[in-house]
């Protein structure tokens, strides 16, 4: 395990990185500038070939609101790693990972939909699991839990 | 009796189209644009996919799954951690077991509880016998929807025996609540590894008739050999996990290659396919129900003994007649209820190979009883991402096959 984490923590030094052992995880903290060329890094050198997830942590109220988190897999080193990169509430942008994993497109409409976290490059953010004309993000925190927006009007 | 009149009419309203389809134009005049689902026979699971046909052959498609959300994350994070395990039930219901382990997995790794040997060896043969129902539920449905009905009707058959074998231990044939946090719900009633030991020679000989109907007949042979077919790089850049990755010809396999629960000391194989096709498909998971089989043996003869739960009252409920005899207890019983059981802050990711491939929960806690967040990482909704490169080049009839052996269960997909 610690044959390819070793070398990545050489590689990703500060100021840029923060980076860090948690309960058996390399994590790595980063800015979103530094998101395509550090995720590019892990999968041409280091075999990060199975890009596992994407999600975001809403932090209401503290400020940056939003922290998107990402997991990789190695399939050649049975490792994961997790980085998260914060994103401001006026500017939920990240750069999209379509050009680098298939996978990117449907994850990154989920996150698209359930956080508004907008993915730069990314062609098709239409709504995967809501609907059309839905209006806000449910996940994030000040969405109210009982708010219906039904597509067919209730029967009288 | 009453007549209808005529003049009435229904109330008027234009029912919106919840999807916005990828394209409503054909590349070529011949070509047709036909919508299949959400509501289709032949498709298990609430999925639309709206396809441009060439005559037969499917040319594009772009597919929608969602009618299944029901707001799990968001519910998640108004309920304590105990109370989240009947909603993990009902992400992958075919093997709730699995869901249920590798939540509660992903809680004690936050909390640092070390599960006992009894409980890691119980949950590690629970979820094989999870995987061969989840498995037989595939093949079964698979089979049906190609016109086998004998094959299906002896593997629905096998799995009946096991859903109310595991009534017996959980009290529910399909959404069990079984796991806890630190533990499990019960120790195994008496007499249950017997009867498990005969359900599994009942296995053995039905599938055993399957392997005979179905491994060589030409017709199923040629229905599903060199269709949907998936290269490894493709479904490596996809995010396929499980029985998919592991058609296309690469051994990899959570339970291998990062092993958990007891998986370490089991010996067991990795079956692989050789062309990433529906038949390769079909055949590792006959193959993995066998490799189970042989996995739940093993636990079976070395299942040691013990208490099942961590002996740590912050997270593990007291045992009844203590709540109703002594006030620690009832206090103690009390709180873990009321509060929920105070999970340190942080975040923590646990994965499990389930029947679908990678099952990952991360769980973010900011101290306290209720989770900030649960998010899941559902196998099936990755795989519908790329599911279109198994379908685009194929006759539409071969839809339903193909959309059978990648097991999209709507429960997880959508949450």
């Amino acid at each position: 395990m610690a044959a390819v984490l070793g070398p990545l923590q050489l590689r990703l030094t500060a100021p840029d990185y923060e980076v860090t052992l948690e309960r058996g995880m390399l994590v790595v903290r980063l800015q979103p500038s530094k998101l395509l060329e550090t995720v590019r890094l892990l999968k041409s050198e280091f075999h990060f070939d199975l890009f596992l997830d994407v999600t975001a942590i809403d932090w209401l109220p503290k400020a940056p609101r939003f922290e998107v988190v990402y997991h990789f897999y190695s399939t050649s080193h049975f490792v994961r790693v997790r980085l998260k990169t914060p994103v401001t509430e006026a500017d939920p942008t990240v750069d999209s990972l379509v050009s680098l994993y298939g996978s990117a497109g449907f994850m990154e409409r989920e996150c698209h939909d359930m956080y508004g976290i907008g993915f730069r490059g990314n062609p098709d953010l239409r709504p995967i699991l809501l609907y059309e004309g839905f209006v806000g993000h449910p996940l994030r925190k000040d969405y109210d839990k009982l708010a219906e927006q039904p597509l067919v009007p209730y029967r009288k | 009796m009453t007549t209808p009149d005529m003049d009435t009419k229904l109330p008027e309203f234009t029912l919106p189209n919840p999807v916005r389809p990828a394209f409503d134009t054909t590349g070529h005049d011949d070509h047709v644009i036909v919508n299949i689902g959400p509501s289709h026979p032949a498709t298990h699971g609430t999925v639309q996919i709206i396809a441009e046909l060439d005559g037969e052959r499917v040319v594009r498609t772009d597919v929608h799954c969602g009618y299944l959300h029901r707001g799990f994350e968001k519910e998640c994070e108004s309920h304590t951690w105990h109370n989240l395990i009947p909603y993990v039930d009902r992400l992958n219901y075919v093997s709730a077991l699995i869901n249920d382990f590798a939540y509660c997995e992903a809680v004690e790794t936050l909390a640092e509880l070390q599960i006992t040997p009894r409980c890691r060896h119980l949950r590690t043969l629970l979820s094989e016998y999870s995987r061969i129902v989840d498995h037989l539920t595939c093949v079964a449905a698979g089979l049906m929807e190609l016109g086998a009905m004998t094959a299906f009707l002896y593997i629905v058959m096998v799995r009946d025996y096991m859903y109310e074998h595991i009534a017996d231990l959980t009290g529910a044939r399909v959404t069990y609540t079984y796991g806890r946090i630190g533990g499990l719900a019960r120790d195994l009633p008496d007499g249950w590894i017997a009867k498990l030991e005969v359900i599994l020679d009942k296995y053995e000989m039905f599938i055993g008739r399957v392997h005979g109907l179905m491994d060589r007949n030409r017709i199923f042979i040629d229905r599903m050999r060199d269709v949907g077919a998936i290269s490894t790089a493709e479904a490596v850049s996809y995010g396929y996990t499980g029985v998919i990755l592991r058609s296309t010809g690469v051994p990899r396999d959570l339970r291998r290659d990062t092993p958990y629960l007891a998986y370490a000391d089991l010996d067991f194989e990795v079956p692989v396919g050789i062309k990433g096709d529906n038949y390769d498909r079909y055949f590792i998971r006959m193959r993995e129900m066998d490799e189970s089989v042989h996995m739940i043996r093993q636990l079976i003869d070395t299942l040691p003994e013990g208490p099942i739960n961590v002996d740590d009252h912050r997270f593990t409920f007291p045992e009844k007649p203590l709540v109703y005899t002594e006030i620690e207890s009832l206090i103690n019983h009390f709180k873990l209820v009321m509060d929920g059981p105070q999970v340190p802050a942080g975040d923590a990711y646990a994965a499990h190979e389930s029947p679908n491939g990678e099952l990952g929960f991360y769980i973010v806690s900011t101290g306290g009883g209720i989770p900030a967040k649960v998010h899941v990482r559902a196998p099936s909704f990755v795989h519908m991402g790329g599911v279109h490169k198994m379908l685009d080049g194929y006759q539409l009839a071969d839809l339903v096959p193909t959309f059978g052996s990648i097991n999209m269960i709507g429960g997880e997909c959508d949450r």
